[in-house]
């Protein structure tokens, strides 16, 4: 318990994934929710990565960590911005209303 | 070492009750708060462990870009007041069981993944770049960052790049009946269309704008 390894990171990696799934299956209301947790998600693969690369002394965990973080912001701009738009046509971004493509 | 187990404690503590009140908060823009929350007890924990330069971008990206992104779109959809309540509408009752066991499995799954990693632990001598303990953080990074990622980087800057064109193109509405300034019209004006030269009677005037 009081000894810090390896496996405490990556067992709050795997909690902070998993609460990211619970957000996007249970959120039926609000999809910026289910973008936030797709965020969630992400970060929990970025303390895995950072964890590995400290514990392992190799640095491309931190380097691909980096990559990560610009992919995450350039998929939650281009993501709020089809949100915007989607808004702006159809007046809800309501789970349950959208349904155009009959999923 | 009992510093760092209760940093960590404390952190991921504050972490993992933030990360749940991200889901279940009723408000949006208080999900929005639990995230920055989140992500800087992440970036703490990041700090801690010695990844520095890392924690600090995720302070900048994360807590000064992506999640002011959010709270601007949140308060511009006027989306603040629709209730976030999953847990007590009736149509979504269906989805609450199927969720919670694809949760619980993908869960009990990296547990065990992480189960099989403590009973190997003769991976831990695989020393790729050993520029710890010499330089600091940031400068280790630099050093692999720009040479043997230098093509990956370039990537990520085109992809950056494009995200920015595509949320700008998405977005850009061109308005109707907007009175607008036009440059070409203005710089291009002869005398012949400005200015007219009226021969005009006593005592009548001139009518302009017929």
């Amino acid at each position: 318990m009081i000894e810090i390894g390896l496996g405490h990171y990556l067992t709050l990696g795997a909690i902070i994934f998993t609460i990211g799934i619970i957000g996007i299956f249970l959120n039926r209301k609000n999809i910026i929710v289910i973008l936030m947790s797709i965020e969630l998600i992400l970060l929990a693969v970025n303390i895995n990565l950072v964890s590995f690369s400290i514990y392992l002394n190799d640095l491309s965990g931190q380097v691909f960590t980096l990559f990560i973080l610009t992919v995450a912001a350039a998929e939650a701009a281009i993501g709020l911005a089809i949100i915007v738009v989607y808004y702006r046509n159809s007046g809800t971004i309501r789970v349950e209303e959208i349904d155009q493509l009959k999923g | 070492m009992i510093a760092h187990a209760i940093f960590f404690y404390v952190f991921s503590l504050i972490a993992i009750v933030s990360a749940i009140m991200v889901t279940v908060s009723k408000n949006t823009v208080h999900s929005v708060f639990f995230l920055i929350l989140d992500f800087i007890s992440i970036s703490c924990l990041f700090i801690m462990i010695g990844a520095e330069f890392l924690g600090m971008i995720m302070l900048i990206v994360y807590v000064g870009a992506v999640a002011v992104l959010f709270l601007f779109v949140v308060m511009m959809l006027n989306v603040a007041q629709q209730k976030n309540q999953w847990l007590l509408s009736e149509a979504s009752s269906g989805h609450i069981p199927v969720g919670l066991v694809i949760s619980a499995l993908i869960f009990f799954e990296l547990i065990i993944v992480i189960g099989g990693w403590k009973y190997k632990p003769d991976l831990f001598n695989s020393n790729n770049l050993d520029v710890f303990n010499t330089v600091s953080n940031t400068h280790s990074l630099g050093q692999v960052l720009y040479t043997d990622y230098i093509h990956v980087f370039q990537v990520s800057g085109m992809i950056l790049l494009i995200a920015m064109i595509g949320a700008i193109v998405l977005t850009f509405r061109q308005r109707e009946g907007v009175k607008k300034q036009s440059y070409i019209k203005q710089i291009s004006r002869e005398r012949s269309e400005g200015v007219e030269v009226l021969d005009i009677p006593s005592n009548q005037g001139v009518k302009i704008d017929d």
